[in-house]
């Protein structure tokens, strides 16, 4: 067995066929498209927004108010969803009911749908006209509701694979040695899911705090009040104050970088302790 | 038995104010006075040309990404990637940015005082406010969707087939058509799917970067914001449907393919 696995890992060495057109001329080519698509843009914009009065432009009174809702309303989101998500993600895999199949697929729809269309099916609901007598437009309300909605399946989708893979006969066997369904949850479900609960969480925190598209019709945009940093950042560029709305963006980029390399380490962490 | 049915109880509901309800009640709205006020603000030629240009849009920010997409996956995957740290940060780059500070990053470089901005337009070639910033912008958006799905199954398939093929006398297209792309349909069809589903729908950058004239730089999604502005609601929620009705099939097709990806 030893011997096979030798010789039949030693032709990696080799080059391939398509390695070999790939080797220069592909990687090249993807690194120069990479860097023209996505770097310089990038680049220009940390350049615009350094060459600005940066300090000035980040604390003045509405970018902070601006970037601190934006933050509460993310840490929020990921809380919520937290609870919502492991609740969804546990009914979709343990749970069995009529009409259970079409419920999954249809987790995806936030995801599919377009941020602008996910604003206007909530004020459809709970907006001025509300069948229901519901309005939450022009709140903070209603930017946790569209906050919720476009990163529903965040923790729902990373949760409930790890939850399909854990055999359920473990949950029966601690209800069998007389476990309440939390104290279950809580010693046999939760350090299972933990880590794929952070990482859903972290996502959607990070997709909140950039968060455009669905916010930007429900909430009114009311300086000091319902006015997120991706709301602000637009209005700046329409004023012509594109060195201010640079400072908003490069703080909203490092925040969210910060974010997800933190979510990175702080998983691995965790798996090495439970491996 | 009885906390179970609590637990579903709570995770329907939740389900139900947030994501059901609404969805259908924008299928109400839409259709409250029948279908023909619909079909009238869907074919209006504002309306037309926004349909045309989301899908032109699409259409050529699509290929881009494919492109991209496979060769970038086959060079990342293979480690042949110069730099491969720094590359993964950019590839996943556009999904940390907010759609609205892609758009501003693409102004800055476009636009007055820019780097590229003043000499392109001194050469007479004008990017923002016009279709180079729309394909721009969307592209960005839309970068990480196939390398994303392409890569976890390069990996795992691993290079002995495509060895066995080279051991065998194929060329390296042979190889790459025969081999590696049929191995690679199913995912790269889901990055497809959902890099065609974010380009029809784009909304932050496009709106930053196109002045959102319209007739001219009018994507759908920006034409349903401007009809709901302007208090024309029916206009407003059948371009809006007609975004979420693709949003299904999007929706559904992810469904099948990722049964399909796992095989």
């Amino acid at each position: 067995m030893a011997e096979a696995a030798t010789v039949a890992r030693r032709p990696a060495a080799v080059r391939l066929p398509v390695a070999r057109i790939g080797s220069a001329l592909g990687p090249g080519a993807a690194l120069l498209y990479l860097c023209l698509i996505v770097g310089l843009p990038v680049a220009a914009l940390a350049d615009r927004a350094a060459t600005s009065h940066f300090w000035a432009a980040v604390t003045s009174p509405q970018a902070r108010s601006a970037l601190q809702l934006t933050v509460e309303m993310s840490l929020a989101t990921a809380a919520i969803n937290v609870a919502a998500g492991v609740l969804i993600a546990w009914v979709l895999v343990r749970d069995d009911f009529p009409g259970k199949a079409l419920l999954n697929g249809v987790i995806d729809l936030p995801f599919a749908l377009p941020t602008i269309v996910a604003g206007l099916v909530l004020l459809s609901l709970y907006g001025p006209n509300s069948p229901v007598g519901v309005n939450v437009a022009q709140s903070r309300a209603a930017v946790l509701l569209a906050l919720l909605f476009v990163t529903l399946p965040f923790v729902v989708r990373s949760v409930q694979p790890v939850l399909l893979a854990l055999d359920a006969e473990v949950e029966e066997a601690g209800t069998c040695l007389g476990a309440s369904g939390w104290q279950n949850f809580r010693m046999l479900v939760w350090p299972a899911i933990r880590a794929a609960t952070l990482v859903g969480a972290g996502l959607a925190f990070a997709r909140a705090l950039g968060e455009f598209g669905s916010i930007v019709l429900i909430s009114g945009n009311i300086t000091f009040h319902t006015q997120v940093a991706s709301v602000l950042i637009s209005g700046q560029v329409e004023s012509g104050d594109t060195s201010g709305a640079a400072a908003v963006s490069i703080v909203l980029l490092v925040l969210a970088l910060v974010v997800l390399a933190s979510l990175d380490l702080a998983v691995r962490r965790l798996g090495r302790r439970r491996g | 038995m009885g906390s179970r049915l609590l637990l579903r109880t709570g995770a329907l509901g939740y389900l139900a104010v947030l994501l059901l309800g609404p969805v259908v009640m924008i299928a109400y709205r839409t259709f409250e006075h029948g279908v023909a006020p619909v079909w009238s603000a869907l074919s209006t030629p504002t309306a037309e040309h926004a349909i045309y240009l989301s899908v032109l849009v699409t259409l050529i920010s699509l290929p881009l990404n494919v492109v991209f997409g496979l060769v970038a996956g086959v060079a990342i995957a293979r480690r042949r990637m110069p730099a491969g740290r720094s590359v993964n940060l950019l590839v996943n780059l556009p999904f940390a940015m907010s759609p609205v500070v892609i758009g501003l990053a693409l102004f800055t470089l476009y636009g007055r005082g820019g780097w590229l901005g003043d000499w392109l337009s001194g050469h007479g070639i004008q990017v923002l406010f016009a279709l180079p910033s729309l394909v721009l912008a969307t592209t960005f958006v839309s970068l990480p969707f196939v390398v994303r799905e392409v890569v976890p199954v390069l990996e795992e398939i691993g290079t002995d087939q495509e060895q066995a093929a080279a051991t065998l006398g194929a060329s390296a297209w042979t190889t790459f058509w025969r081999i590696t792309l049929p191995a690679l349909r199913w995912a790269l069809a889901y990055g497809v799917v959902l890099t065609a589903a974010r380009a029809l729908g784009e909304f932050g950058a496009v709106s930053i970067v196109s002045g959102n004239i319209v007739g001219q730089t009018q994507t759908l999604p920006l034409l349903v914001e401007e009809r709901f502005r302007n208090f024309d609601a029916v206009g407003a929620y059948s371009a809006g449907f007609a975004l979420a009705l693709i949003s299904m099939f999007v929706v559904a097709a992810m469904t099948v393919l990722s049964r399909r990806k796992e095989h």
